[in-house]
């Protein structure tokens, strides 16, 4: 059968200001359980890229900038 | 088979860097420096498992001047209406105290009174095993040095799919997958210890969100999947594991925190029901009742409480385990002070955490398959919670070593070997398929429906026959790229536990153990024909069957008046307070 994307609302939200994800930093992309942050190729900046978050915080609390915040996702808020 | 495939050799392989893992690698390696010894993580063992963000306490310490092995041991057994391996529960209480002592050691802060002893609370019905841990959020990093200066490689982002075996039904090899690139992993191997956690993406969370488990959702029952296939013998798997949690939130009430400073569980009067909220399935079915009756729904009530008792549990239950529940209350407006919480039961699981299903091991840590250990919430010793993962993971670690030193297993079937390559890649060359999480929804869509308690036989055979077609169509999965083949190897086993639920919950033709198998249609407990194990395994002809195991005879005798302590926990009415 053939695949198509819906779009869906994310909880981790990254502060591109903040995140050093360009000059090489991966902490978050390291440290979450369910492997779901990637580098996002049109900014250099870390991002979700998959919707499966135990919203745990290990990304938020280790990010040595503070750039990364955790959100309730919106199911179960 | 291509490059893809790389071959290693370790002495000792331990799958999953959670709790368990970890104290199991350190173990194996002080024990015998010489050998080699992989610690292989699906995620990154600086923040994985049940435990990645910390643990807020101990809820089964066994400490001298608190409480005894020998009363420990009771305590559980009627907990768990008397079908238990009370050796294996003694060689963990006996163990438990000196475990505190080393991981105190090493760093982890236990709570403790003036004069130095440990804090220890009463939570259970019986006895006293509840010890605080307030700066319990720094576990993992402690565990991670211990893991260093023992010298235990690790290899993270590798997801185990398979154990082989030599010609002669030992452990010999373990298949792995990279969950970042295409590359596939054969790691010949003398022993194995599966440290995989429960099975907590069997049900779906009340919230609809998949990701949303009370277990941390790598825990996809990799281990109790890899142990059948490999010959291994599963316990009591219809003791589903089902917890009191946070309407919406997967994080616990707390019972284990808020009870011993005055909290409680409450209907939609602000009534106390139950006498005792620790976590049983007697418990469960109170809960049960109370939450679908015309009281309900059940909520933790605390708002009874001063101002500063209030502000320690906020301080323990924000920043431990689960620290965003914070974050969740103030988003809908709940304060503790002003407002109960809203709770509700979690989906189902296999967990010997909090209940007492689980690959079968003995008081050795010893599986049914030579040379496969296992150890913390895939195994089977029941409500052994984080420090009984530590208690055996060491004692898996030791009998490893020890099982090496006299004999090695042979090399792993070539065979098996291309099976596995091809299920392992099969996801990647589907382009037209369908995508991992939306098999993985419907399975656990209908394991809601049809395995969900109370348990009715017939909803449990259409449930099965559901399942086999979803069988049939697991070759039709497609991945996108290595992160989804993860997710459609994490279908497959999901797939099997959902079978292994059925089966096992279709083969106890009993009630047993409140609300985990409470079978509408065989509505009594049967000690006469159902007071045994029962154990599910793969026989030679493939099929999934079960078999009863009878419970050893007691070493710690359970008295007429103990024994049914656990069936009377309800408060009857006038007697609430």
């Amino acid at each position: 059968m053939p695949i198509t994307v819906n779009r869906v609302s994310v909880p981790v939200v990254v502060d591109d200001e903040k995140c050093i994800a360009d000059k090489g930093c991966r902490v978050c992309i390291e440290v979450c359980p369910l492997d779901v942050l990637r580098i996002n190729p049109a900014s250099g900046k870390a991002h979700m890229r998959y919707d499966e978050c135990w919203y745990c915080l290990p990304c938020e609390k280790d990010c040595p900038t503070g750039a990364v915040t955790v959100n309730i996702p919106y199911l179960l808020r | 088979m291509d490059d893809s495939l790389q071959r290693i050799e370790y002495d000792l392989v331990v799958i999953g860097g959670g709790t368990a893992g970890p104290m199991a690698a350190v173990t194996a390696k002080l024990r015998n420096p010489a050998l080699k010894v992989l610690l292989l993580e699906k995620a990154d063992v600086h923040r994985s498992g049940a435990i990645c963000m910390g643990m807020d306490g101990l809820n089964n310490a066994v400490i001298p001047g608190h409480a005894t092995p020998e009363q420990y041991v009771r305590e559980i057994t009627v907990a768990n209406d008397g079908i238990v391996e009370q050796s294996s529960l003694l060689a963990y209480a006996e163990r438990s105290s000196g475990m505190i002592r080393q991981l105190d050691g090493w760093g982890v802060q236990f709570q403790k009174t003036g004069s130095g002893d440990y804090d220890v609370r009463k939570v259970h019905h019986l006895g006293e095993y509840v010890l605080p841990m307030p700066q319990g959020h720094n576990v993992k990093k402690i565990l991670y040095r211990q893991l260093k200066r023992a010298r235990v490689e690790i290899e993270n982002r590798y997801q185990a799919t398979r154990l082989l075996k030599d010609a002669d039904g030992r452990i010999a090899g373990v298949f792995a997958v990279s969950t970042r690139t295409e590359q596939t992993l054969l790691i010949k191997t003398g022993a194995v210890i599966l440290a995989t956690g429960a099975a907590g993406r069997l049900g779906l969370p009340a919230s609809g969100y998949l990701f949303g488990t009370y277990e941390n959702p790598t825990n996809s029952g990799d281990g109790h999947a890899m142990a059948y296939h490999a010959g291994a013998e599963l316990a009591n798997l219809e003791c589903f594991q089902i917890n009191p949690l946070i309407k919406d939130y997967n994080g616990p009430a707390c019972a284990y925190v808020t009870s011993p400073l005055g909290g409680y569980t409450a209907n939609a009067h602000g009534q106390r029901f139950i006498r005792c909220d620790y976590w049983s399935g007697q418990m469960m079915l109170e809960f049960h009742h109370e939450l679908e009756g015309g009281n309900g729904p059940v909520f933790l009530k605390l708002d009874h409480l001063a101002e500063d008792t209030i502000a320690e549990i906020e301080r323990v239950l924000h920043t431990n385990e689960r620290p965003s529940r914070g974050r969740f209350h103030e988003r809908r407006g709940t304060d503790y002070r002003e407002q109960m919480v809203e709770m509700h039961i979690s989906e189902i699981g296999f967990c010997s955490g909090h209940s007492a299903s689980g690959i079968w091991i003995d008081r050795h840590g010893r599986t049914t398959v030579p040379g496969l250990y296992a150890a913390g919430d895939a195994a089977s010793v029941p409500h052994n919670y984080m420090l009984g993962a530590f208690v055996y993971g060491a004692i898996c670690g030791e009998s490893a070593i020890d099982d090496l030193a006299a004999g090695r297993a042979g090399t792993p079937d070539e065979d098996e070997i291309a099976a596995e390559f091809e299920r392992a890649n099969q996801a990647l060359r589907v382009a037209d398929g369908i995508p991992p999480g939306q098999m993985e929804y419907k399975i656990r869509r209908l394991v809601n429906d049809y395995l969900q308690p109370p348990k009715i036989t017939r909803k449990m055979q259409i449930g099965l026959e559901r399942f086999e077609e979803i069988r049939e169509e697991l070759p039709g999965l497609s991945a996108a790229d290595p992160h989804e083949r993860l997710r459609a190897l994490e279908v497959h086993s999901i797939l099997d536990c959902a079978e292994m639920a059925a089966r096992a919950s279709l083969y106890r033709q009993e009630s047993r153990w409140g609300l985990y198998h409470l079978r509408v249609d065989h509505p009594q407990r049967d000690d006469d024909n159902w007071f045994a194990h029962s154990m599910l395994y793969k026989d030679a002809q493939g099929r999934m069957v079960s078999r009863k195991r009878p419970v050893e005879p007691y070493v710690i005798p359970i008295e007429e008046r103990e024994r049914d302590a656990y069936r009377r926990l309800r408060v009857e009415v006038g007697a609430a307070h």
